[in-house]
């Protein structure tokens, strides 16, 4: 995810000279191709993030499109004043870009974990979030957030994630995708989890169960369409991220859920626990140890939906 | 502008920031006036602007970075022309945009950046005077700080920066008056030897009394100096500064003055109307 994200704002600041790049002392060498075409618009801004995060909103003031690129706990809880002051207060049009996002660096414990940036982030006004689903989603969301004119943060992931899209989607910031269709149950995920949800959708067709899969690339705003649509359609929707429970698309979903009237879905939410992970581990192994795994998505999933069924066709269940 | 006009608009605009306090019953006081000789000097003699292009690219920036002196820059954009002084008769009222920080740009013409939270000005500050240089322009940018403001870290985070950068066209100026909001500066956080800390984050750093106008101008005019540094302006200041029984008591970071000590100040500093 992260070369698609260098090769993307290499291409973009080639041919738009208002692009610049900031980093935190990260990207040696990543970003080599930018610093050699976009000549005077990358800095390296050291491991001082506050400082950063106002120079890029100073930098929007004045007409320039700034992205900022570290870690992602670096890139939002550690500079959260300056996010809320100086870019959404100011409405500077500032692209935060927080790699390493959710639990990418499991093995480096949580001072590099990441599951609160979209819950905070997404309580700031003027505030986009985002959170590709692949390389290609990268790129696409990269080239369209330039076009908005307030702050976007855009949460990715490290290297060799699995690609979700076999061609280009119609990628719209604030409208999911569809990257297949089901009748019984629909899958949503964002950021790295939507390739999970591809496999556990591939699960559940083996027991039967046809699963829609969606991408929610965009967390701020909510496409609110077709969750109108996925909770009036199917008897379960399943939300997966790899992030805490606690605010964030889950969060998101189910602050929208309450206003809605009439029947809906039942929402299973699949993110990290509120809990800091004490022991050291794998990515795979912290995904396992949440839940965020194809194979359990796919036991929940299909243990819900059975239970529903089976509520709906019990006289007993019904009177 | 000469001298003494300058330091007749600065005699008024105290007069209007005490006034101001006492009618709408708002603090920082002692801070506004400690300030007014500097935002004066910058804004009559040295910042190139038009308050009718307010907008142009190539202008100056002011950022004040110790955005709670904001009663002080509101009185000095009216008597420079970005609006007529009878907007301030909205200060603190419902619904208006003159608070006791300056508001985001869009909001009121003549403000480069909503502060108010501190360390915040100087280094969105940087960032405009980068973009000069990236966009090929000349302006320069002014940030005022106050001295409590730099025992925020990320006023050091953006002067080790704008140092690594070469950044000319950046200048500091901290409003020295030696006190913070609850103690003196030295005794909260041990702020001295201010300019050599400036000098040793890489800038070139030089002090001069706060209150004497035409010193503060002939050393923002040397700004860029050519040596290819930032500038610290350690501007020693008086926090209450003009009104005999403010001077230099901290009281007045917070206290509201009466209607009589209103009338005691104004004579005080020779406004009548």
């Amino acid at each position: 995810m992260r070369n698609a994200f260098a090769d993307e704002i290499t291409r973009l600041g080639t041919i738009d000279p208002r692009v610049v790049l900031l980093s935190g002392d990260i990207g040696n060498k990543l970003f080599d191709k930018f610093k050699d075409r976009a000549k005077g618009r990358f800095f390296n801004c050291g491991v001082a993030e506050a400082n950063m995060m106002g120079v890029a909103a100073g930098m929007a003031l004045c007409g320039l499109r700034p992205v900022v690129y570290t870690i992602a706990p670096f890139t939002t809880t550690r500079c959260f004043e300056q996010i809320r002051v100086d870019v959404c207060y100011h409405k500077a049009p500032v692209i935060i870009v927080g790699t390493g996002s959710g639990l990418s660096y499991a093995d480096l414990g949580p001072t590099h974990h990441s599951c609160e940036d979209m819950a905070i982030l997404r309580t700031l006004p003027e505030m986009t979030v985002l959170a590709p689903g692949d390389s290609t989603e990268i790129r696409l969301a990269l080239c369209q957030a330039l076009t908005l004119d307030g702050p976007v943060y855009m949460r990715i992931g490290k290297k060799g994630e699995p690609a979700i899209h076999q061609k280009e989607p119609n990628f719209r910031i604030g409208r999911s995708i569809t990257i297949q269709h089901g009748t019984n149950v629909c899958l949503i995920g964002t950021g790295v989890m939507s390739s999970v949800m591809v496999r556990a959708a591939k699960i559940l067709g083996e027991r039967g169960v046809s699963a829609r899969v969606e991408s929610f690339h965009t967390v701020k705003p909510l496409d609110q369409v077709t969750l109108a649509e996925v909770f009036s359609k199917y008897p379960v929707v399943a939300v997966a991220e790899e992030h805490g429970r606690i605010g964030g698309l889950a969060g998101g979903i189910s602050e929208w859920l309450a206003a809605k009237d009439g029947p809906c879905a039942k929402l299973i939410a699949f993110g990290t626990d509120d809990t800091f992970m004490h022991e050291i581990g794998s990515q795979e192994y912290a995904r396992r140890k949440f839940g965020l795994t194809a194979e359990n998505v796919a036991e929940q999933v299909h243990a819900r939906l059975l239970a529903a069924r089976s509520k709906h066709t019990d006289p007993a269940a019904v009177g | 502008m000469r001298t003494a006009e300058l330091e007749k608009i600065a005699r008024t605009i105290r007069a209007r920031i005490v006034e101001n306090a006492h009618r709408t019953n708002t603090p920082h006081l002692g801070s506004c006036l400690s300030c007014v000789d500097i935002l004066v000097a910058v804004y009559f003699n040295v910042l190139r602007i038009d308050p009718t292009r307010a907008r142009d690219p190539d202008r100056d920036r002011f950022i004040l970075s110790k955005g709670h002196g904001a009663a002080a820059l509101f009185q000095v954009l009216a008597l420079r022309g970005f609006y007529p002084e009878s907007m301030l008769e909205t200060y603190g009222q419902d619904g208006g945009v003159f608070a006791e920080h300056p508001p985001a740009p869009a909001y009121l013409v003549g403000i480069e950046a909503a502060t108010g939270s501190l360390g915040h000005g100087l280094p969105m500050g940087l960032g405009m005077a980068l973009s000069a240089r990236i966009q090929a322009q000349s302006y320069n940018v002014i940030a005022l700080l106050s001295d409590g403001e730099c025992n925020e870290g990320s006023i050091w985070e953006s002067a080790m920066m704008a140092a690594s950068q070469k950044v000319e066209r950046l200048a500091a100026i901290v409003d020295f008056n030696k006190w913070q909001a609850t103690g003196s500066s030295e005794e909260v956080l041990a702020i001295s030897p201010l300019a050599d800390k400036w000098r040793a984050f890489g800038w070139n750093a030089c002090e001069t009394d706060g209150h004497d106008v035409a010193a503060l101008v002939r050393l923002l005019s040397n700004v860029p100096d050519g040596s290819g540094k930032p500038v610290a302006i350690i501007a020693h200041t008086v926090k209450g500064k003009g009104v005999s029984f403010m001077e230099d008591d901290n009281n007045w970071h917070y206290r509201i003055p009466t209607a009589d000590e209103v009338t005691a100040a104004k004579k005080e500093l020779g406004v009548t109307a």
